[in-house]
């Protein structure tokens, strides 16, 4: 399949959704007029930079300030004494479980380090240089306490990571649906399994960055490098500085991506707008690439104990385990969302009516840990597929007809997942037909009813193919704003609460607004990312700025129209539903004269007349009631060389069926980007801690993202079957579904491969150093049975 | 703590003569997005690996991150900023004002080359320094070329492609 090309203009005989249109943003990024944080530069601008913690467990001696404040262009240097009047601690935004309120960091450490990064001062120079030169004098001493330093550890509880004597356990739940005991106990077929993902993070290429002023006669601050969820954070913000909401604004620029981990509230966050209003000067501070990775969130670190009952014929009865899940040296605003998504996403898109699953929610001494594009999805998808694959083995069942048995079908929609998360309703897969797009991935590898069978290639490699399915959610609550507003010369403003990192929502969402109202594409201006722009916002995770958020711009662009029209008709005499709007002109329903148009509203508005700003200008909101499900299958296809343990991947294949497609080039690089970084993190990305504490790769050459030359034949097919009825557009996310099956799919594959060797992977990462260390160990053991 | 004083450099940047006094410990990806103001140029690990500050030098493409500033005395400097000026085709007709990308640029742009773009001013003067040295280069060409800038975006497939695509059109003169 060839992949799309922009179409350079819509087509104005179609609906704009729909279309591949090239993207509003990319002039400004191709030609260096992008700006982003570090672009923005503000008079009298002063640097921060954070002093951090070189131990990952110890005692807060003392904090030797004086050198650095001595230091030249030095103008402050903030400890914890210094905050400690007005700072709050990071708050838990999501995810809440039962007693998580005991392990909060606060923006610099008390009296207490919890791990490698945890910033302890911050110094504010006139440089970045003077101010990195300086944090190099400021003393820390730090008597070094014992460390956790690993899940192991954590579980072991030789060591606590906050008050002595306890054990490491921030919380412990149970959830369960059917009768798993009574499955178990009748089950022909058990088997059980311990599966390992490692620790990772995003790593957008533009590190974390902000610049804050204070204006102290208007009583004003404004933060420049916001991202993701800004209303939130500008409430906590506000007060945490006791200034009222509306003071306070954040400000997104242009965002070098997030996946999850940018724009979350981390100590920074506090300090550099609190040095602003401090000082009486603005602030700005750019994370560098060492710091990152070390105070930017982690994720993925899981480990799952998993048991599968089947009938003797394959039918998957029951699913039960326990998963253990690090959260890192505090609970942060993301709370305990990976572990918890990763036990409910368990039984993905099968129907297994009886589940248990038990979720400890672990503290380490190490980075705290928040989302990555498909939290808890991309490591439960593996344990399960990995698992389905050793059971279908186990049975003598070809394991794409295994999952053929157990997907839901179409006519079992929607389908009750009853209550797997304990800080969410009960939930229901909305629509879908789980197994057409199996058969879709079946159809598109030419695997006919199986997949093509494992083999060896001219150079000797191991080859196959694994498979792997999954459902995804989208669309989360509660709500997102849009504002529209027309201008004088009848172009459109649309504002909306969602931020972007990249994705392309100024096309998108115009797209959107094009349908409703019959205008062109290019009549829209679309704003986003400024606290000031909406009444309430929600902004941009969970795969939600389309279904959400274009849901928003729908309602309000209906509502603008619907006003517009209602004026015209009041003004001539004739009932609202005699006007229609069409390109932009109103008129009487059977044809005539044209009673008005969106410019000459606007320009009316403009002129301060009344109605016309009552019609013009307009604020609407759309609620989640439910949230969306995508779905699909994944295919890979691997050569495994024996001996290196290399792993080609000779083809990567993500089917999705996501509803409606608003803009199918944008949904297309969403699937290949998507699955590139999960197939990344199924073999390269790995966070190494030591027994220490020290995180060992700190660079990006030493943490290894993919590059052009890893995953070249990736492919994507985007499914339009089955729609949403949970929003007006009927669309369901699309940012999500690419990465959550990668490391599923090619670790069945790589397994499949080596098989025959007397291999059983369980384990991710997939490098070549835990491969070859699984092939020694197979070859000292004597080979299966054939 | 004294440093070492500032000293004069001289170089040529998007066409334009240049002069400055610079610490002899500022790269010339700071010198250029801090002194000249010429953001285009990113800075995504400061160590070399990411490629996000490839600007051209003497033709080259070379990582600011790694230059000094002083380095690049006497040198022939372009950035993002000027690069569709340099495009064989469309060069004078940008330098006119008359238009505002160059070929690559363009496939870029129409093969969704590009997400939240912080790379690709980075990959944009990797690929126009490789076109300029191989014409016609094969897939794998392309994708070693590249294989030192990262993206964590697109998945590199639609970059590759684009670079081919402007290739082609480059060859054709169109």
């Amino acid at each position: 399949m060839s992949d799309p090309r922009a179409q350079a203009r819509p087509d104005p005989t179609r609906p704009a959704i729909g279309q591949p249109l090239a993207r509003v943003e990319d002039e400004r990024f191709l030609t260096g007029a992008a700006r982003f944080v570090d672009d923005w530069v503000l008079p009298d601008l002063l640097h921060a930079v954070v002093v951090r913690s070189p131990h990952a467990s110890g005692r807060l001696r003392s904090l030797e300030t004086s050198q650095a404040r001595a230091m030249p262009g030095v103008v402050a240097v903030y400890a914890w004494a210094d905050i400690a009047a007005c700072a709050r601690t990071i708050p838990v935004r999501l995810a809440p479980l039962p007693g998580f309120d005991r392990f909060l960091q606060a923006p610099l450490a008390q009296d207490c380090v919890r791990y490698v990064g945890e910033p302890v001062a911050m110094v504010v120079a006139t440089s970045r240089a003077l101010a990195e030169d300086a944090a190099e004098r400021v003393e820390v001493d730090i008597d070094p306490g014992p460390v956790v330093a690993s899940l192991a550890d954590a579980l072991a509880a030789r060591a606590s990571v906050h008050e002595a004597g306890t054990d490491n356990v921030a919380s412990r739940y149970t959830v369960s649906r059917g009768d798993p005991a009574s499955a178990f106990a009748a089950a022909a077929y058990r088997r059980r399994e311990t599966f390992r993902c490692h620790r990772q993070t995003a790593l957008p290429l533009e590190t974390r960055g902000l610049v804050a002023r204070h204006d102290p006669v208007a009583g004003r601050l404004q933060v420049w490098g916001a991202s993701k969820v800004t209303f939130f954070n500008r409430r906590w913000l506000a007060a945490a500085l006791d200034m009222p909401e509306s003071s306070v604004e954040l400000i997104e620029l242009d965002v070098g991506g997030s996946f999850g981990v940018r724009g979350e509230l981390y100590p920074e966050d506090f300090l550099v707008p609190f040095a602003a209003r401090q000082l009486g000067r603005p602030v700005k501070w750019i994370e560098d690439r060492r710091e990152h990775l070390i105070a930017t969130n982690h994720s993925r670190e899981i480990e799952c104990e998993l048991e599968i009952a089947c009938t003797a014929q394959g039918e998957v009865l029951g699913l039960r385990g326990r998963v253990l899940g690090d959260l890192g040296a505090y609970v942060r605003t993301n709370g305990g969302v990976v572990p918890a998504k990763a036990a409910q996403f368990l039984p993905g898109p099968y129907r297994i009516p009886n589940c248990e699953f038990e979720v400890v929610a672990l503290l380490t001494h190490r980075t705290p840990v928040g989302t990555y594009r498909g939290p808890g999805r991309y490591e439960a998808n593996f344990f399960r597929e990995r698992l389905l694959d050793l059971a279908a083995r186990d049975l003598g069942i070809d394991p794409v007809e295994l999952r053929r048995r157990n997907l839901i079908g179409p006519d079992e929609m929607p389908f009750d997942c009853g209550v797997l998360c304990p800080y969410e309703p009960a939930t229901q897969y909305d629509t879908g037909d789980y197994p057409m797009a199996l058969e879709r991935a079946l159809d598109a590898v030419g695997g006919g009813r199986a997949l093509p069978a494992p083999g060896r290639d001219e150079r000797g490699r191991l080859t196959a193919f694994g498979v792997a399915c999954f459902v995804e959610s989208s669309g989360a609550g509660p709500a997102e704003n849009a504002r529209l507003r027309v201008l004088p010369d009848g172009r459109i403003e649309v504002g909306t609460g969602c931020s972007t990192m990249g994705q392309g929502h100024e096309t998108v969402l115009a797209q959107i607004a094009s349908d409703a109202m019959g205008l062109p594409v290019d009549r829209f201006v679309v704003h986003h990312g400024s606290t000031t722009l909406v009444e309430h916002g929600y902004g941009t995770y969970h795969s939600r700025a389309v279904v959400v958020g274009g849901s928003a711009v729908d309602l309000a662009a209906r509502k603008l129209v619907a006003r517009c029209a209602a004026l015209l008709a009041q003004r001539s005499g004739l009932e609202p539903s005699m006007v229609d709007c069409r390109e932009g002109r109103f008129m009487h329903r059977t044809g005539g004269a044209v009673l008005g148009t969106f410019a000459q509203l606007g320009a009316e508005a403009a002129a301060g007349d009344a109605e016309a700003i009552a019609a013009t200008q307009v604020e609407d909101r759309f609620e989640v009631r439910k949230r969306t499900y995508t779905y699909g299958t994944h295919v890979a296809e691997v050569a495994v060389d024996p001996e290196t343990a290399e792993v080609e991947v000779l083809r990567h294949l993500a089917v999705e069926d996501i509803g409606r497609a608003v803009n199918p080039l944008l949904v297309h690089g969403q699937a290949i980007g998507a699955a590139v970084q999960g197939l990344s993190a199924a073999f390269l990305d790995e966070l190494v801690y030591d027994a220490a504490g020290q995180l060992l790769t700190g660079t990006l050459a030493d943490y290894r993202v993919a590059t052009a030359d890893g995953f070249p034949r990736v492919e994507a097919i985007t499914l339009e079957e089955h729609r949403s009825p949970h929003n007006p557009l009927g669309v369901k996310g699309a940012g999500e579904g690419g990465i959550v099956a990668t490391a599923a799919a090619v670790a069945n594959a790589v397994a499949t491969a080596l098989a025959p060797l007397g291999v059983t992977l369980t384990e991710l990462p997939l490098s070549p150093e835990r491969l070859a260390r699984a092939l020694r160990a197979a070859r000292a053991s004597p080979p299966p049975p054939a | 703590m004294s440093l070492p004083a500032a000293r004069p450099i001289r170089l040529r940047v998007n066409g334009e003569t240049v002069e400055g006094q610079v610490e002899p410990r500022l790269t010339l990806a700071d010198f250029l997005r801090e002194h000249l103001r010429l953001t285009g140029t990113h800075l995504g690990c400061e160590h070399g690996v990411c490629g996000a500050c490839t600007v051209l030098v003497d033709g080259r493409s070379v990582r600011g991150c790694l230059m000094l500033a002083l380095q690049a005395d006497g040198a022939e400097v372009v950035t993002i900023e000027g690069i569709a000026a340099r495009c064989p085709v469309r060069g004078e007709a940008v330098a006119r004002g008359e238009a505002t990308l160059s070929i690559l640029q363009e496939s870029f742009r129409d093969l969704h080359a590009l997400q939240c773009g912080f790379c690709t001013p980075g990959m944009v003067a990797t690929a126009h320094a490789l076109l300029a040295e191989n014409p016609a280069p094969s897939a794998e060409e392309v994708r070693l070329g590249i294989s030192g800038n990262l993206c964590r975006c697109t998945g590199y497939v639609p970059i590759v492609e684009a670079i081919l695509d402007a290739a082609q059109r480059l060859r054709e003169g169109a």
